[in-house]
Order: structure tokens, then sequence, then C-alpha cells
């Protein structure tokens, strides 16, 4: 009578997915490459230049020297990559982070305890929602200054309030399950009940949004720097090389400065988005598991 | 009366407040359950069953629930206990099984964790002990390959394991009252005999009480000491399993009997159902609750409401009905319907 069980790991073992591995590998490698920026200029092959300094002649295009060419000033737009790279991590990855403990946080303990505690934390997130989003972080970053923290930090309080909608409408629908009740009858504090009934339920649906959050900040962070109100120059930002090589493509007609970096961008946040939707489809326990 | 009863509820009522009214899900309910008993709740969907049992327990949520009434378990009594008072029963005194073994388990946890969760931090149990009694447990509810089936996740089990796998979870901090709500109504009619087989062998091995909801009359029949039939919130027939089965006295009883498909009848044999539905609990009728759908209904069941009264022929034989089977009145009553019928009137 006993359904024969599913081979440990079956899932794991499918057919090798392009559609995954692929961007999978892209996202890898632009991050293993912005973490290790401040060691590549001692590593053979690679020999990371440094990227603030003028090294040639302007507006090379890629050439076995330059691998991506020169920009408006000389500076290698490679190594300008690899370190804007590192705003692009740091957004993408440190300020995601932080609005989902946070905003997950509130969401979960609203959607679990109910009552006052849930009216307080969902005003203040309606109250965080209902204002401009690009208000909000420009006031943060003019109020603190430009610099890479203030930066996360403004995307990151942005973020709150979608991470805690999200925890909110899942927890919700978790607590009224039966195994939560089961739980319960069994004589589980309400504290172990939320953190290992609750909780563990609610993270993947999390999870899987916090990937298309990566890619929105990514491309927030962009925004910001093309309008230059990100980082302070000459440190690199992916927006600021764009936009610096949109002056050299209106006034030279000179394409690559700036669409090197865009098709970098365009692929980073291609990749995540893929990732976002495979992982998905393949975690999701109203598909996968019955 | 003897000490031993283990559970006395008197007159339990349970209403919910609802934007529409209140709802009398359970009114006025009473019964004993002895030690080492079992008593089957039976009714169709609606009446309070399911209701009736969380409320025993003590596990309806929100703020909108009115309990009244008086729960005493093994002379306790639970009625008005705070929640924190309540959880030292829950698990190791009364446990309960739910109905759908899909959603009572949770998907992200192995099994093992699952079983031995109640073991570790209710009994405080050490990880090896509870891993080792988890082991056991399953091995008692007729798992093979207990040791395997502790790593895996509950997606990776039958439906009729997994209801044995929560049967193990909810025996685990060994109860002295089981709750099963609706246990086999979620699963193939072939695994439902033995879940039914198995709970009966638990119950009489650990001398366990339990209570059995269902709806369906033929799951209690030949499993529990007691059946009481529920309508609209209130027991309208209690009695000792065979003498209910010898000698029902309420015409609901008779009904939901009649719509247990025999297999004597011939194929194609249009099924007998209640007609109507069961009635608003928000103002439940007047008279007997049952009485707009009972075929044998006369003037005085649709205004005076009967009392739970005992048969004089069979104590411990309880029905609310002014007319039960079998009387005088009721023999009337089938006589009129079937000249009626004669006269093409139905």
């Amino acid at each position: 009578m006993a359904v024969p069980a599913p081979e440990a790991g079956g899932r794991a073992r499918r057919r090798f997915d392009l559609r995954l591995w692929l961007p999978t590998a892209w996202v890898a490698l632009v991050a293993i490459l912005a973490m290790t920026a401040p060691w590549l200029h001692s590593v053979p092959l690679i020999r990371l230049k440094p990227n603030a300094k003028t090294l040639g002649k302007a507006g090379q295009l890629p050439s076995m020297k330059f691998w991506l060419g020169t920009d408006q000033i000389g500076r290698d737009i490679f190594s300008r990559l690899v370190w804007g790279g590192r705003v692009a991590l740091a957004v993408g990855v440190v300020a995601v982070v932080v609005a989902m403990v946070v905003g997950g946080t509130l969401g979960l303990v609203a959607g679990f305890y109910r009552g006052k505690v849930e009216v307080v934390l969902n005003t203040i997130v309606n109250t965080l929602l209902a204002f401009p989003a690009l208000v909000l972080v420009l006031a943060i970053i003019t109020f603190l200054g430009h610099n890479l923290w203030n930066i996360v930090t403004a995307i990151a309080i942005v973020g709150i309030p979608a991470f805690a909608r999200i925890a909110y409408a899942n927890t919700l629908a978790v607590s009224q399950r039966e195994y939560v009740l089961a739980a319960r009858s069994l004589g589980a504090k309400n504290k172990r009940i939320l953190f290992r009934e609750v909780l563990p339920n609610v993270i993947l649906p999390l999870s899987a949004f916090a990937l298309v959050v990566t890619a929105v900040a990514i491309v927030a962070e962009a925004g910001l720097a093309f309008l230059g109100l990100s980082i302070e120059r000459p440190k690199p930002s992916w927006g600021s090389l764009i936009d610096d090589g949109r002056k050299l493509l209106v006034s030279k007609g000179v394409w690559h400065v700036s669409f090197i970096p865009i098709i970098c961008m365009f692929l980073t946040v291609l990749s995540i988005n893929l990732i976002g939707d495979r992982l998905r489809t393949l975690i999701d326990p109203r598909e996968a598991k019955v | 009366m003897s000490t031993d009863h283990l559970l006395v509820v008197e007159d339990l009522k349970t209403h919910f407040s609802t934007t529409a009214g209140v709802v009398r899900a359970v009114d006025g309910v009473s019964f004993t359950l002895e030690r080492g008993k079992a008593l089957g709740i039976v009714g169709e969907s609606g009446s309070g069953k399911s209701v009736l049992s969380r409320s025993i327990m003590g596990l309806l949520p929100g703020n909108n629930v009115m309990r009244s009434g008086s729960v005493k378990l093994d002379g306790h009594e639970l009625m008005g206990l705070s929640r924190s008072e309540m959880r030292s029963y829950w698990g190791q005194t009364m446990a309960m099984v739910f109905q759908d073994p899909m959603t009572s388990l949770n998907p992200v946890m192995k099994i093992g964790k699952q079983v031995g969760e109640g073991l570790r931090r209710t009994l405080g149990m050490s990880k090896q002990d509870s891993i080792e009694t988890a082991e056991r447990l399953l091995a008692d509810v007729g798992i093979p390959e207990p040791a395997r089936r502790l790593k895996e996740y509950p997606h990776q089990l039958s439906g009729g394991m997994r209801q044995r796998v929560t049967i193990a979870t909810a025996l685990s901090c060994g109860p002295s009252l089981l709750f099963a709500d609706e246990p086999t109504t979620a699963l193939d009619v072939t695994v439902q005999a033995q879940i039914l087989d198995l709970l009966a062998a638990q119950q009489h091995d650990r001398n366990m009480s339990m209570i059995l909801v269902t709806h369906d009359l033929g799951v209690v029949a030949g499993r529990t000491d007691e059946i009481a039939v529920m309508y609209a919130g209130q027991i309208v027939e209690r009695a000792p399993t065979a003498s209910l089965f010898a000698n029902m006295k309420m015409p609901y009883t008779e009904a939901l009997m009649k719509s247990i498909p025999k297999l004597t009848d011939k194929a194609h044999t249009r099924l007998d159902s209640v007609g109507g539905r069961p009635p608003n609990l928000i103002s439940p009728p007047a008279g007997c609750r049952f009485a707009p759908r009972c075929p044998y209904a006369s003037e005085r069941c649709l205004s005076e409401q009967p009392p739970l009264v005992e048969a004089v022929e069979t104590p411990g034989h309880y029905f609310r009905c002014w007319y039960p089977v079998g009387s005088q009145e009721y023999i009337q009553a089938v006589r009129r319907r079937e000249s009626l019928a004669a006269a093409g009137g139905i």
C-alpha cells in the first residue's frame, strides 16, 4: 500500500538545465570577480589594472592590453566594471538581505500574533509603502551623504514594506494550516510554532521574491548613479559608467564605453530573474510537493 | 456515579459571534466517558461535532468564541484555564488526530522531527532517546522500515502512511484521551478500515479513552463502546453501540442509518439521503431542531423542543424526540405517509 518513495535527491539528478546553469554561471562570475577585486591585480592572466587612473589613450576599443577598451579619459573599462560590480553586489545582497530580515520579521510577527501587534505593524508598513520611494531614497542620501553604505541603507528601507506584505500574507495562510494546530495540540508554545512550523514555510516564497528584488535593487542603484546620486565619482558604479559612456557616445559616436556596462548589467539582471523563475518552480511546494 | 469517569462534559456551549449573529455551534452538550472506553460522535457536516472536540480540548482560536459549561478531565475543571495552563494537558493528557494527513503534517519538516518534537519538548527526552522512541512509535502504528521513514519528508509518504504518522505523533506523549476528528475521511476506502482498526487497537493496548468523530455510522459501528449522535449543536441520541443499532429511537439516526448503502441492495438502487439541509445555527428552529426535515414530524415537534430523556426499557439510552421510532405516534405517522404515498401524494 505504501507508494514507493522517490529516491533521495531524485529531483537534483534531473536533466542538465541550461536555463538555470547559464545564468547561475554568469552571476557567479560577476560575484566572484567583484568580491575578489582588491586582490585581482596580482592574479596572473587577469592582472587587474587600477580603476581610477588614466592608463592610455581615451576611447580605445577592446584589445589584449585593455580587454574591454578604455573610457573617455583612458581608464581601463574592465577594471572599472569589476569595481562597479562591488557596488551592485552590496546593493543586491546586503540591502536585500536586510530588507528581507526586517520586513520578513515584521510580516511574520503581524500575521502570527494578530490583534494589536498586527494593527501597529501594518500601520508602519503602510506608511512606508505610501511614502514615494524615490523621494525617500533621495532624502536619506542627501541627509546622510553619498557613500556606499548609506545607499545600501536607503534601498533596504524602501524594500522593507514589500517583504513585510509577502511575509504577512503567507503567515496568515500558513497559521491556518492543520499542522500548526497539530503542533499546538501537542503542547508546542507560540515561539516554537512560529520558528519551527511557520517560518520554514514562509521563507520559501520570501526567498523567491528576494531574487526579484535583487534585480530591482541593482537597477535602482544604477539609476541613481546614472543621475549622479550614488557613490561619489571617480569611484565606479555601473550606472555612472553608463552615464560616462553616454557623453562619449553623444559627442564622438564611441559606442562601446556605454554599451559594455549596459550589456553587463542587462545580463546580470536577466540572469537573476531567470534563476528566480527556475527556483520558484523547483521549490514551490504547491508545484513540487503534493 | 463511579469515579472512573475520565471525562465529564456538562452543558457545554460553544458560540461564535459573527457579523451575522451568534452561531450556536455547540449548544448544551453533556456526556461522560469512562477510562479506556471509546465514544463515537456522529453527525453530518455542520452539526458541531468537530467544534465540540476542539472546544473540549480548548483548541479553538480567536477571541470571538464564547464557551460555557463544564469540562472535567480526571476530576480537574478545564473550563476557564488559560492557554499556558491548558498546554500542560495538550499532548500528555489529550491529543488529537486530524482529518487530513495532507495538511496536518508540516511539508518542510522530516517525519522524525515531527514525531520526536513532542517527546523532546514536552517529555524532555534527549535527541537520541527521542529518535529511538519515534522509531518504536512508527513501528507500533504499522509503518514498515521506520528507521528510513524518519529521515523522509511527508510528501514521500502515501496518504495512509501519513495518517499513521500523525497517529504516532498524537500518541507520542502518552495521552489518556485521544480525539480522532474524522481520521479517515480524506483516505482511500481500502485504507480507512486499516486506520480505524489501528486506532481501536492502540486505544485498547494503551487503555486510552478515545473520542472518534465521524459522519459515518458505519465507521463507529464495531469500534466504539458508546455512540452520541449530534444534530445542530446538540446530542440527539446517545446509547451504548449495540443498543443504538438494535433499537434506535431518533428519526435522525434512522435516516443516517438508511443513508448507508447496503451490500444486499440491487445495483443502481437509489441511495437514501436525508432531505433538506441542516438548520441555520444562528436562529435554530423553535421546536425539535430536526423537525423541519423529519418525515414523521407533527405539530408538537415544530413548537416544543423535546428534552434528552432516558429510554424506559433500555437504561443508558438517551434520545431527544417526542415520538421516537417504534412509538405509537411514530407508527401512526408512518401509516399516514404510506396512505399518502398510495394516494399518489408523494
